[in-house]
């Protein structure tokens, strides 16, 4: 067991559990994205970053990939974490509007309006679809490529991959597309892909792996098509 | 070569090299890095070659081609040894007429640099205020080594200290040394290099551990890292040697970036010469040790210099960083104890062993030991220069550097590379140490020094800066993907005359979250040029946003070129310009079409008048 100290509360965690496990074990609310319980932690939306250490020289690590060691304290709503959270969420709402979850955290972190250029992404590079087949559904039939600004996810050449199953968890687990597949309410989205667990639509030959990122969505055309 | 079999047998090579060496034969040094084959050293070679050869002079004239001597601007040079005559941008006739001086003990008087105020001529390297000013610890290695030749390597002391310290083998003694000298790692953070060491030597693990030379040198305008490995290989090597001995690391390993193939073939030539030496792999000299080091090439990413990303470019995977901890010490490539320095920190354990710690430690004030810099940008010696850690940056520039190139003056240097910030003219009196240069908001870095005079926009510097990172930036982290991405737009529209005050709240506010929620040092470093900018030139970023003008005449929606009286109808710049934008007779003033111009600049570099203004 180690001992840290989470805003000021002195709690006794296991060893090896990261700082957001504990927080949130103890009932310490710290938003998250690119971060799955069933998943590695991959720390790539920087959400949840906490700071760490004691004035005058903390620093702001993200919570899901640090380790809880003996004697550190955190605090999960600073300012400067706050400040950064808020800058966050405007960069998220700047690049990924229409997605319910992105709104719900503006509006929880009471983030009203952005002030970029805006831009409609569907993909905000997460990750999680990509630990998600190659950890749990062990296909690795997705992953990055490019880098910066051309960073972009799906299978090797574009081509359809012979390891996916078309299992859809991958759609299955998407924070940013939540919105576009399964519209408000569940009875009347477009393609339910989410909420069923096997989606009509990727029985359709066209169709590739990524329904989420095919523009326009396979389930969409078809939708259109009588 | 056989292989040394003892310790004894290594020092009996080295004792018969050196006095074999004969120092005083005349020798034509030849300078062909990167850099002297690019402005044609490779000419002067074949050239010295030929006439050497067909003259048989094989016995009278030796020949050495060597890497980077530092003095970049004036390649193709020549130096002549043993009296050490330095010929500048010499050409293939100039090599004939110098090898003919040669055979007659003579210099050739009229192809010497001339010192530009007393008219008269330098003839001696060291006279050079270039590089009389300079404590040239490392580089000075780089003219008296082939090397491709271990034997250059050996016959200068090369291997000596390692082999001392192999027969002690006291690798306590030898990190108590290391820490004594105060070496700071020559990368760009500056942790104390015996306390690294010490680190992975406490870490016991059956298995094995790394020791990495990242060799990764992506800055833009810094090529230091690129000399050594060019120009001394084996330094490199030995320093590694040194650090397993002390560390008791099995593996090593050369992470070079691809676009050094210079470098790859020397270090791969090295590495070689070493092991058929019986300097590097299993049982080095018989004394039951073994390390050996292989080469590992990049993949043209920036970010993979960043520790982390590094070695997962190592393990074949995807170079993108991760959070630390669990450090590289405690956990790296392949999970093992892993130990990354920079090359200039290696090149430099060979010296501090060979002259001795409290030797080393007495070069330079606040930090110990040189620091190679590249210099570049509008100055007019560009080059390496290797000065005591503490110099002032006004002696770099000034004095070494000559100051300025063109007809302006010097407004400020950028340190550090992307990461670095600017330092404005009036604190060149800071001194050149980690401390020094953080405390106005750059950082050493691996030593890139940029010069900018009163013809560079800082919001272009910082621009250009932004789009580097922002096409570097690996991507995996959010906020440093879209931070970077959206600093560059908002610098984008400030330099196209879009910019509102609330972009520069903006920047500072989007900096602060990119330099504390960024995963790694690339992200959390990026906003250091906008705000070291934002610090030290704000006028500059207000005058582009409230009048709509760039004072230094970069930015091109902001411009516009105009033909003033001093026009003497030359025609030249009716010619040069590419959009055909430029009328006017013979002797009579051009004027220039606004809505044809495009701004390139053309006709401002072409005119030997002053007579195009920029407003």
């Amino acid at each position: 067991m180690v001992t840290i100290t989470i805003n000021g509360l002195e709690v006794s965690v296991e060893e090896g559990m990261t700082i957001l496990e504990a927080a949130r074990f103890f009932g310490f609310p710290i938003p998250t994205l690119c971060h799955h319980e069933g998943l590695s932690p991959y720390g790539a939306c920087r959400l949840c970053v906490v700071e760490i250490g004691e004035e005058p020289r903390t620093k702001v690590v993200s919570s899901c990939t640090y380790p809880a060691e003996n004697g550190l304290k955190v605090r999960t709503a600073s300012e400067r974490v706050l400040r950064a959270r808020r800058m966050i969420i405007e960069l998220l709402l700047a690049s990924c509007p229409q997605s319910k979850i992105i709104q719900d955290l503006a509006s929880a972190h009471g983030v009203s309006h952005q002030r970029f250029r805006q831009e409609y992404e569907d993909c905000i590079m997460c990750g999680l679809c990509v630990r998600m087949c190659s950890e749990q559904m062990v296909a690795k039939a997705i992953g990055f490529r490019g880098r910066g600004t051309n960073r972009s996810i799906g299978t090797p050449f574009d081509v359809q991959s012979d390891v996916c199953r078309l299992c859809g968890a991958c759609m299955y687990i998407c924070p940013a597309c939540q919105l576009r597949c399964t519209f408000n309410e569940p009875e009347k989205a477009v393609c339910n892909a989410c909420a069923n667990f096997q989606p009509p639509c990727i029985e359709q030959d066209r169709f590739h792996d990524m329904m989420c990122y095919m523009d326009p969505c396979v389930a969409c055309e078809l939708a259109k098509t009588p | 070569m056989c292989r040394l079999n003892s310790i004894e047998n290594f020092t009996a090579l080295q004792e018969r090299l050196i006095a074999e060496s004969h120092p005083d034969t005349p020798t034509i040094v030849i300078p062909a890095g990167t850099c002297g084959q690019a402005s044609g050293a490779l000419n002067l070679v074949l050239t010295a070659q030929h006439e050497i050869l067909s003259r048989g002079l094989q016995n009278r004239i030796r020949l050495r081609v060597t890497g980077c001597h530092g003095f970049c601007e004036m390649e193709p040079s020549v130096l002549v040894e043993p009296k050490g005559t330095f010929y500048p941008k010499v050409d293939p006739a100039g090599m004939r007429r110098i090898i003919d001086a040669l055979l007659r003990n003579d210099v050739v008087q009229d192809l010497l640099m001339a010192d530009g105020s007393s008219g008269r001529n330098y003839e001696n390297l060291g006279d050079l205020p270039f590089f009389r000013y300079q404590n040239r610890l490392l580089l000075s290695q780089n003219e008296k080594i082939d090397p491709l030749e271990i034997t250059d390597y050996v016959k200068l002391g090369g291997y000596a200290a390692f082999v001392r310290l192999l027969e002690h083998n006291a690798p306590g003694e030898i990190i108590d040394e290391l820490k004594q000298s105060g070496l700071r790692g020559r990368g760009g953070a500056g942790f104390s290099t015996g306390m690294k060491w010490d680190f992975l030597a406490r870490e016991k693990n059956g298995k094995g551990k790394y020791l990495v030379c990242n060799a990764d040198e992506g800055d833009p305008g810094a090529y230091m890292d690129r000399s050594i490995l060019e120009g001394n290989p084996h330094s490199i090597i030995e320093g590694m040697l040194i650090g397993a001995l002390a560390t008791g690391a099995d593996k090593g390993i050369l992470y070079v970036r691809t676009e050094y193939p210079l470098a790859i073939k020397h270090l791969g030539t090295a590495l070689t010469q070493a092991r058929k030496f019986g300097l590097l792999g299993t049982n080095i000299l018989n004394t039951g040790i073994s390390f050996d080091i292989s080469l590992i090439k990049g993949a043209g990413a920036f970010v993979c210099g960043e520790e982390t990303a590094l070695m997962r470019s190592i393990e074949g995977r995807m170079g993108e960083p991760r959070q630390r901890p669990p450090f590289p010490v405690q956990k790296g490539i392949s999970s093992l104890p892993t130990l990354i320095n920079n090359v200039e920190t290696w090149a430099n354990i060979p010296v501090i062993f060979r002259i001795g710690a409290r030797e080393y430690a007495s070069t330079g004030t606040g930090d110990t030991g040189t620091k190679i810099f590249s210099l570049v940008g509008k100055i007019k010696h560009t080059g390496l220069v290797e000065v005591p850690m503490g110099t002032p940056v006004r002696e770099l520039i000034y004095t070494i550097g000559g100051g300025p190139s063109g007809k302006v003056g010097i407004k400020a240097v950028q340190t550090g590379g992307p990461s670095g910030g600017c330092i404005p003219a009036e604190l060149f009196d800071i001194p050149i140490s980690y401390e020094g240069l953080s405390r106005v908001g750059s950082i050493m870095g691996s030593g890139g020094m940029i010069v900018m005079d009163e013809n560079t926009c800082m919001i272009d510097v910082a621009r250009y800066f932004m789009k580097f990172l922002m096409d570097e930036s690996c991507g995996a982290c959010y906020v440093c993907r879209k931070g970077t991405q959206r600093m560059f737009e908002l610098l984008d529209d400030i330099a196209a005359g879009k910019g509102s005050l609330e972009h520069l709240d903006l920047l500072e506010e989007l900096s602060l979250t990119l330099k504390d929620a960024s995963m790694c040092g690339l992200g959390q470093t990026a906003p250091n040029p906008v705000l070291s900018t934002l610090r030290y030139f704000r006028n500059e970023y207000l005058e582009h946003i409230e009048h709509k003008r760039c004072p230094a005449g970069v930015c091109k929606e902001l411009i516009s070129f105009s033909i003033n009286e001093l026009c003497t109808g030359c025609m030249a710049c009716v010619k040069a310009c590419p959009e055909g934008a430029i009328t006017g007779e013979k002797k009579q003033r051009h004027s220039i079409d606004q809505d044809l111009c495009t701004r390139c600049g053309a006709c401002r570099s072409v005119c030997r008048f002053d007579a195009v203004d920029v407003q």
